[in-house]
């Protein structure tokens, strides 16, 4: 079964998201790739469970992990991987990238990230800024990075739907979607959006602009369901009459109604508005929010409005200062999306320090991701998780390396809702698998085999020729003078 | 020994930031990363004297105090790579920025201020030193960012263990944008950097100032004049092409190159090797991230080192300098050897910024600038456990430190419960 039935699968549980999915627009045309079963063998495996296998197994066929052990034999047509030397990890996912709308390079013409003309532009969807061409896909992959979501900029308050793809080569974003993954939401707090508008001499300004706007937003989305919850009653009432008068006539023929000889209206669906459409999905659970929040009180403060519109933020972005409030994001189960050690690039992120990712690792019912937000961070999440396990260490958070490599794995996972197909190395799961020099965890690993669902996408060994990317084809023809 | 650091630091309290109270001692036993030609010694001792280093060897000193290496590594003080500390605080917060000179003057009317030296905007309590220097990044160079010119002025390598009087004598460098960056401020061309460049150049060399449309100041004449007799003139400049002219144009009126980015330097390498033009390089820069690094590549660290060129590395990260480790870890990840990456965030970049004599070795008569590590210098699981600047320890601390401390108990308190 491949990745798109098992989603139908899983979705067709609801009938009424089925008709939904049915209707989605910009489907996915990702398929799983026809490929030999791999047998890696003697490896030491990182779960993503929280488990470390020793000269452990994993035997990869149809897409999918089938098993994982000690001596573990082959099917006959199997790619058969000596790893006894090597680590191995479910592939990375980084949950902040701007890849392909933010590419390289970094030119107007390819300046896609930011809908920076109205503070909410939630009708707006990342999607439709990918340039698939983006070099830096392709450098990502080096990284071991499997599975990335997209979203837009962090100017606008509410900055448009993410979208969550594989990091495979296509001419579309379509091939690259990620088949049944929910949409996210970008919000944004603090500075960005209060800089961009306030230099407009518009609203936001100011925080406490910036909340109005937020809570303004979802306000309208209420009032936008309700006039769709409305019309939805009166066209079941319309249905339910249209269906009636042959009923009715047969059963009181004699009685002559006045209000059953009126011919029932049909109610008019009030006009789609995208902007707001999309947040009623977020209040209804559909959609999830991903939040660029630095500092403690602003991410206290988004928790409450959260609360009082009814939605979840999945996790905050950035959350530069998380380790003040992890107690609290660890039971209200938010996640934080973090880097290792970025910090005063400016004010919100003057208190930054580089225990952030243990710190917020530490409580029970945790959930600290390592993010990059960048073209660079991508290609090394192994190594931001690896400072942030010495600065740990250092004051008494130890945290092993079966453990910390869930922050590139399960956790991010988790937070895009996608914790039953990737992330961990189970059977059953798509086999995103990356088989790495060494101990990940240090500068000198290299990634060395990147596997997503089963197909070897990077092989260190033989890389590319010519590149993936269409724009960089010929340079190498350019660069060499005749 | 933790009772003689008390002593010296409340003796420092008391005469400020600058703690000249030099501690004599021996490091026992270290594995001492020379970046010499020494290469790496293993247990070696390291005798400090007055703040500088005296003998290398086994056995030796006969100090008071004791430093137990045991067999962990020693290095010199890291180069943090060009950059705004002490000019810097908030990138985003201007207030807060002087590393860069901009009159907002239109195109046409280009004003060209070398003469300025952003060295005397540094400010030795920015909260960025301490951050970076318990990282085991001990000097830096302020790099003026050019602004509304190509001219950024100029800038000195500073040593930053807080003392006011920070600039290291000798390093003084001009600081010149060239490429894209460039042209945007040159009225749209990358030749109109050459046109105006050999404009201000000649006005330099003339006798009396240009009555009209002149790029210089009298100031500004003087100090460019000093540049063209072998003075140290940094390009920022990444396309080989570009690279080669700026070369060329630099040698041609009596500069002294340096190239800072060379993203595409790998291309050039042998020419810039014959002509012993060293480039301070990103390694980890590998994105065809305009049109001017389409060769961009992990590599090039490894390929120029194998050219015979110099190379030393920066992030040009003001917060982040005290990274310099992982750009040169990944470098040997990347093919470059062990020795070569250390040497490109020590002892090449001193001798690059004339600082030769007194930074970037472990050698007798260098500054006791030094770092004991907890494991390879170069691996990012590995943290500074002691740093020394000229013999004088750092107190391992900073706002951030002080930051974890507060949470990071009550956090453990709270989940003991």
């Amino acid at each position: 079964m491949n990745m798109v039935s098992r989603a139908v699968l899983l979705f067709s549980m609801i009938l009424a998201v089925v008709v939904v999915w049915a209707a989605e627009p910009f489907p996915s045309t990702y398929q799983v790739p026809v490929s030999s079963p791999v047998l890696i063998q003697g490896a030491t495996v990182l779960t993503g469970t929280g488990e470390r296998l020793d000269a452990a197994d994993i035997l990869i066929a149809n897409g999918r992990i089938q098993a994982i052990g000690k001596g573990l034999s082959a099917p006959a047509d199997a790619l058969i991987i000596d790893a006894k030397t090597k680590w191995v990890t479910p592939g990375l996912i980084d949950i902040h990238s701007h890849l392909g709308v933010y590419a390289s390079p970094g030119v107007q013409g390819l300046d896609d990230g930011n809908e920076a003309t109205a503070p909410v532009t939630s009708n707006v969807w990342a999607e439709h800024s990918i340039w698939p061409q983006d070099p830096g896909f392709e450098t990502a992959l080096e990284g071991g990075v499997t599975t990335m979501q997209i979203l837009p900029g962090s100017a606008n308050l509410i900055g448009g739907r993410s979208v969550v793809v594989k990091n495979v080569q296509g001419a579309t974003y379509q091939s690259m979607k990620f088949p049944g993954a929910a949409y996210g939401l970008k919000m944004a707090c603090g500075e960005n959006p209060k800089r961009v508008y306030g230099e407009k001499h518009q609203a936001p300004s100011t925080r406490m602009g910036n909340v109005a706007g937020y809570r303004q937003a979802y306000a309208d989305a209420q009032d936008y369901q309700q006039q769709w919850d409305k019309y939805n009653r009166e066209l079941a009432d319309y249905n339910k009459k249209k269906a009636e008068p042959a009923e009715g006539a047969a059963k009181n023929s004699k009685k002559k109604d006045s209000s059953a000889d009126k011919e029932p209206t049909l109610p008019s669906p009030p006009k789609r508005d995208l902007k707001l459409e999309t947040l009623a999905e977020v209040m209804s659970g559909k959609i999830r929010v991903h939040m660029h929040c630095y500092r403690s009180d602003e991410m206290a403060t988004m928790l409450d409005v959260a609360d009082e519109f009814g939605f979840k933020i999945v996790a905050f972005h950035h959350a530069v200062e998380a380790y003040k409030i992890a107690d609290r994001l660890a039971e209200k189960g938010v996640c934080a999306a973090m880097w290792a050690d970025w910090w005063g690039f400016k004010m919100e992120a003057y208190d930054g320090v580089q225990e952030n990712i243990p710190m917020v690792d530490f409580p029970e019912h945790s959930c600290a991701i390592v993010h990059s937000d960048s073209a660079d961070g991508i290609q090394r999440l192994n190594q931001e998780a690896a400072k942030a396990m010495a600065h740990g260490q250092r004051v008494g958070l130890t945290v092993l390396p079966q453990r910390a490599i869930r922050w590139l794995t399960s956790n991010p996972a988790k937070s895009l809702g996608l914790e039953d197909r990737i992330g961990t190395l189970e059977p059953g799961k798509g086999a995103d698998v990356v088989i790495w020099s060494s101990n990940p965890f240090s500068v000198y690993a290299l990634a060395e085999e990147v596997f997503i669902d089963g197909a070897l996408k990077f092989d260190r060994a033989h890389p590319p020729v010519p590149p993936r990317s269409d724009f960089l084809l010929g340079e190498d023809i350019a660069q060499a003078p005749l | 020994m933790k009772s003689l650091y008390l002593l010296i630091f409340m003796a420092c309290g008391s005469v400020g930031p600058r703690c000249t109270l030099a501690q004599d001692f021996v490091i026992r036993g270290a594995t001492v990363h020379t970046a010499s030609t020494q290469g790496t010694l293993k247990n070696t001792d390291v005798v400090v004297r007055g703040g500088v280093i005296v003998a290398i060897g086994s056995g030796a000193g006969s100090s008071t105090a004791v430093i137990d290496a045991g067999g962990k590594d020693l290095t010199p003080g890291l180069f943090g790579g060009l950059t705004d500390i002490g000019l810097e605080e908030i990138a985003l917060e201007a207030q807060t920025v002087d590393s860069s000179l901009n009159f907002k003057s239109p195109e046409w009317d280009q004003q060209w201020r070398p003469e300025l030296d952003v060295t005397l905007a540094y400010n030795p309590r920015s909260f960025v030193v301490p951050i970076t220097r318990i990282e085991g990044v001990t000097w830096t160079v302020l790099a003026p960012n050019s602004a509304d010119s190509i001219i950024g002025g100029q800038g000195s390598a500073v040593v930053l263990d807080g003392r006011y009087d920070a600039a290291l004598d000798g390093s003084r460098s001009l600081f010149v944008q060239m490429g894209a960056a460039g042209a945007k401020v040159a009225g749209g061309s990358r030749a109109a950097e050459y046109m105006l460049l050999e404009q201000a150049i000649h006005e330099a060399r003339a006798q009396k100032p240009i009555a009209q449309g002149a790029l210089l100041h009298t100031a500004g004449r003087e100090a460019l004049a000093r540049y063209l007799m072998g003075g140290r003139v940094v390009f920022q400049v990444d396309r080989a092409a570009d690279i080669l002219g700026v070369v060329a144009f630099a040698l041609r009126n009596g500069m002294k190159p340096v190239i800072l980015g060379g993203g595409e330097a790998w291309l050039v390498a042998k020419d810039l090797a014959k002509a012993d033009v060293p480039v301070i390089l990103n390694p980890l820069d590998d994105l065809p991230i305009d049109f001017d690094h389409l060769a961009s590549t992990l590599e090039n660290a490894a390929r120029l080192q194998r050219a015979g060129v110099r190379i030393a590395f920066s992030s040009g990260n003001t917060p982040q300098a005290r990274l310099a480790r992982q750009l040169a870890g990944n470098a040997v990840a990347h093919g470059l050897p062990w020795e070569s990456a250390l040497a490109a965030i020590t002892s090449t970049p001193a001798s690059i910024f004339g600082l030769s004599a007194t930074r970037g070795r472990i050698a007798v008569g260098q500054s006791a600038d030094l770092v004991l590590w907890s494991g390879d210098p170069l691996e990012v699981t590995t943290l500074a456990d002691r740093v020394w600047i000229a013999g004088v320890p750092v107190e391992m601390k900073s706002r951030q430190t002080e930051l974890r401390d507060r949470y990071v108990e009550k956090l453990k308190v709270h989940q003991a419960r």
